[in-house]
């Protein structure tokens, strides 16, 4: 198969997928073969690919493995989630024209900083500045020192922690331990009308696409290369004169935005934000997602966080007991055995198939299992 | 006192205090009382049984308020007697004499039965029982329990009850206990400042300047400020001057209670990171499952003391595991945890080797991949954990020689914070023993410096990174026996020490054991400060720009905050110095 080929394969492939979610799902379930909870679920699936994305971006390109991806998530959805808090209006519990949580800790009016997120240019402004702004401040002090590494993990993993425990207090006024939920409208429609939900579908699909589309592309600029070849040997590429930090607060900035989107649209549909979405082991599972589905390829987190969630909707509800043992002994045995994910499966079946075809025919040559053979060639 | 002086005194004692000292005992006064004509005398009867220690008195002033207490006439003498016991033929009941406690006897000596209706009952009116009630308030300040009797006492003192003030006199004179005589005198002096008198106010806050206790501050700014409305130049300046110094005291107290537990909280970072150093540290291997061995030591100490006591029966995956006990109790079993500290490190040791030799032997060159494996073997073993004992916190019970604590001038020194400093000091000599003094610990040094080299010169670099790892896995199990007896032990125990752990090791420097020791109390140190300084700092953030009120808010929060604020410093921390405090230097370069 030839270069241009394999590329129009690809783009046909990608548009098939695409014009799959984002048109013919939403209108099987406006026509009611698909559910309302099943295309509410897989808005959920999406927005977890979009974080699984960011992760990938840092982990898979960069090689920065980064623990602190949840925070940027949950951060887009808590300044998402202050203007769904406002625009729910005097209809709350206590139908006060503040938040319930507000009234409940003493309050009679509205604290400053809450006053503009009325607005929703503002709040939309808002999800991608703060995450981008910590991200930024974050990464400039970390990449400026060169910490690298397990040491770059370890710290943006204290950041979540730190973040998270701040969260967690009533006195930040963001909620406390229960964060945002009962909301009612988004720019004026009714959010639990099935009609929202499949429009907040489309959005986050077509997002997805947009961000996929980004990423395909900013990986084959001479920008993407110079962050892979970060990724392969940092000290050469700062050596050949690259500022390499930049590079890397760059990438940093730009995956904390994305997972900061995918934040803010997983609030509406899940209809609840709190502290919990922001602990280290929510990063982590990100980059589970992104293990398993095959990281330093684009398509991989995607099919891993969307796999993944699956497995685990499904398992929570058969299995409850099990989930976590079940969710560890995969990734060991990812990590252990297929550190490629899912996209390498068939590539490496392929070489098996190959290598097994290329043996001599021997009278039992069909008798040994291709998988015997799958060990010896990922040495190769 | 000299035997002499003290003679005196109780002579002097007896003189002022007749009623009090060298009266009849309880039983005998209380008798007189009901016996004594009229109400004058029987009032100042019952007063004298104010402050006594005597236990009958609350009883039997009881009983004769519920008219429980008879007279029985036995021919000319009456004879106060108790009807106690159930109601028998013709309701009559056992008689137990007043006096003696001992049952009532005929002339043949066997004893009564009596019928209520037959005697005199003993009666009782507003005055008496008024009386009555001052008594039994102030039987609590002579209760046989030291503590109990410590908060009668401030209970009158805080109330600032004057009337009460002769009998707590009457209880110093008796009182032997250090705490306790504190106590009446701050509680005599707290309540002779509603006194009329100038120079009995003055003489109070004379004598509360002396004592200098944190509790009696309210008072005496309630005082103080009374003094100042009246224009009271005397009393206000004495106020003033003792607020003072009660103040200087409770910023000597803080001060040094703040260096305890900088240090207590130094050295359970110091115990749960020293394993980190070791495995992170020293051979590179990024341990997300590290929380999980403390929480193996936890547990296993949780089962040593379950085997010594009455044993335990586990779920173990629909199997139930039932594990024999000793039943040992007393001293025997209070030594359960002696045992337990080899225990959780042999269990979290051999636990570490599995994991080892199961999974992180094929990662050694692929760091961020044995961070994820091993944080995958984090979840599996919390689930686990959770599945065999239970999600919630199962009770680890302190030896009697680790709870109990030691007060010192207001500092309180909790005893199992003492042994966890002693601890981390002895381990990490031990450590550095191991590490410098045995074979072990030079090929350790040997591997961890150039594994390629070591291997060259025929050292088992394989079997080295196993015990290595086994060392530190260890450690973190003897961490977690000793986490067990300052919090809780449940599944997810040894998640809320990782993030902690980490940041010590990374402070101090990778691969430096001293580093390690430096920045666990540093930390420590900086978190106790931070949390104790913190609200006072608070109004002081009001005034920053923009976020002034927000951070105000916060520093409320002093003990997140301060986590918070500690995290950040470290991020800055490592601007300054990137490798840690103690950098290993090499000139290799990645």
């Amino acid at each position: 198969m030839s270069a241009t080929h394999v590329r129009r394969l690809e783009v046909i492939a990608i548009t098939v997928i695409a014009v799959l979610f984002i048109v013919v799902f939403p209108l099987l379930n406006a026509t009611g073969l698909i559910s309302n909870f099943t295309i509410n679920l897989w808005g959920k699936y999406l927005c977890y690919a979009l974080l699984a994305i960011s992760v990938d971006l840092l982990w898979g390109y960069t090689g920065l493995l980064s623990l602190g991806q949840a925070l940027f998530f949950a951060l887009g959805g808590y300044m998402h989630g202050m203007y769904l808090m406002r625009m729910i209006g005097d209809l709350g519990q206590h139908k006060k024209p503040i938040p319930d949580f507000l009234v409940f800790l003493g309050w009679t009016e509205l604290p400053a900083f809450w006053q503009p997120f009325a607005n929703f240019p503002f709040a939309l402004t808002m999800v991608f500045l703060v995450p981008g702004l910590i991200a930024y401040c974050f990464g400039r002090l970390a990449f400026r020192s060169r910490i690298k590494g397990v040491y770059f993990s370890i710290l943006t993993q204290a950041l979540t922690y730190g973040a998270s425990l701040m969260f967690f207090r009533n006195n930040l006024l963001m909620g406390g331990n229960n964060g945002f939920t009962d909301f009612k409208f988004v720019l004026g429609f009714d959010l639990l009308s099935a009609t929202t939900q499949r429009a907040l579908y489309i959005v986050t699909a077509v997002t997805l696409l947009a961000v996929y589309l980004g990423c395909r592309w900013l990986s084959r600029t001479k920008f993407g290369l110079v962050q892979q070849a970060i990724r392969d040997g940092e000290n050469r590429v700062l050596f050949s004169g690259y500022a390499t930090a930049n590079y890397k607060l760059f990438v940093f900035v730009l995956a904390a935005a994305i997972a900061a989107v995918g934040g803010a649209l997983y609030v509406p549909q899940v209809g609840i934000i709190n502290p919990s979405e922001m602990t280290p082991d929510k990063s982590l599972e990100a980059v589970v997602w992104c293990a398993v589905g095959g990281r330093g390829t684009l398509v991989g987190p995607i099919i891993g966080a969307i796999s993944i969630n699956a497995l685990k909707s499904y398992a929570t509800r058969a299995f409850p007991d099990l989930w976590l043992i079940m969710l560890g002994g995969l990734f060991v045995l990812i990590v252990l055995f297929l550190p490629g994910g899912i996209v390498s499966l068939p590539s490496r079946l392929s070489a098996a198939w190959k290598k097994f075809r290329a043996t001599p025919p021997a009278p039992d040559a069909t008798a040994s299992p291709p998988a015997a053979s799958a060990p010896a060639s990922a040495k190769a | 006192m000299k035997p002499l002086s003290r003679l005196l005194f109780f002579i002097a004692a007896c003189g002022l205090w007749p009623l009090a000292w060298g009266a009849a005992p309880a039983r005998e006064t209380i008798v007189q009382a009901i016996l004594a004509e009229d109400d004058a005398r029987k009032v100042a009867l019952l007063q004298q049984l104010a402050g006594q220690g005597d236990e009958a008195i609350a009883p039997l002033l009881g009983a004769w308020k519920a008219d429980n207490l008879f007279l029985h006439d036995t021919g000319g003498t009456k004879v106060a007697v108790q009807l106690v016991g159930p109601k028998g033929e013709n309701d009559a009941q056992d008689a137990l004499r007043l006096d003696t406690g001992k049952p009532h006897v005929d002339a043949t000596g066997k004893p009564l039965r009596l019928v209520a209706s037959d005697l005199i009952a003993v009666e009782h009116n507003a005055n008496l029982r008024r009386a009555m009630k001052a008594v039994l308030d102030l039987a609590e300040i002579a209760h046989p329990v030291a503590e109990k009797r410590r908060q009668a006492i401030h209970a009158i003192g805080f109330a600032q009850a004057a009337d009460k003030i002769p009998a707590l006199e009457a209880r110093l004179k008796l009182e032997t206990d250090a705490v306790v005589i504190l106590a009446l005198r701050e509680s005599i002096a707290l309540a002779r400042l509603k006194d009329a008198s100038d120079d009995v106010k003055l003489a109070a806050l004379t004598e509360l300047r002396e004592l200098r206790t944190l509790s009696s501050y309210d008072l005496i700014q309630a005082a103080t400020k009374t003094a100042e409305r009246a224009g009271n130049a005397r009393l206000v300046t004495a106020g003033r001057a003792t607020l003072l110094a009660i103040d200087q005291h409770r910023s000597y107290v803080d001060f040094f209670g703040t260096l305890f537990r900088s240090a207590s909280l130094g050295s359970i970072l110091l115990v749960v990171a020293l394993g980190l150093a070791i495995t992170f540290g020293l051979m590179g291997v990024i341990n997300m499952a590290h929380g999980e061995m403390i929480a193996i030591g936890a547990y296993t100490t949780y089962l040593t003391q379950a085997v010594f006591g009455a044993g335990l029966t586990i779920p173990c995956f629909g199997l139930s595991v039932g594990i024999p006990g000793m039943h040992l109790s007393g001293w025997a079993y209070q030594l359960y945890f002696v045992a337990a500290i080899p225990l959780s490190f042999l269990a979290a040791a051999v636990v570490g080797i599995g994991l080892e030799r199961g999974i992180i032997q094929f990662l050694y060159r692929r760091p961020l991949e044995s961070l994820l494996a091993t944080w995958g073997v984090s979840l599996l073993f919390q689930q686990i954990l959770r599945l065999t004992f239970g999600a919630n916190n199962v009770q680890v019970s302190s030896p009697t020689y680790l709870s109990g604590n030691w007060t010192v001038g207001d500092i309180i020194f909790g005893w199992n914070r003492v042994f966890v400093i002693g601890f981390a000091i002895l381990i990490v000599f031990g450590v550095w023993l191991v590490l410098t003094k045995t074979s072990l610990g030079l090929l350790i040094r040997a591997v961890m410096q150039n594994r390629q080299m070591a291997s060259c010169m025929g050292v088992r670099t394989e079997r080295v990174n196993m015990l290595t790892f086994g060392l530190g896995s260890g450690l973190a199990g003897l961490a977690g026996a000793f986490l067990s007896q300052i919090g809780n032990v449940g599944p997810s125990l040894g998640q809320s020490y990782i993030v902690d752990s980490f940041m010590t090791v990374v402070v101090g420097g990778v691969g430096n054991l001293f580093g390690t020791v430096i920045s666990a109390f540093s930390i420590g140190g900086l978190d106790q400060i931070l949390q104790q300084y913190l609200p006072s700092w608070a109004p002081g953030l009001a005034g920053f720009p923009l976020i002034g009120g927000f951070l105000q808010n916060l520093a409320q929060d002093s003990s997140v905050f301060g986590k918070i604020l500690v995290l950040a410093l470290i991020v800055l921390f490592l601007q300054w110095r990137p490798a840690g405090l103690f950098v290993t230097r090499s000139r290799s370069l990645d």
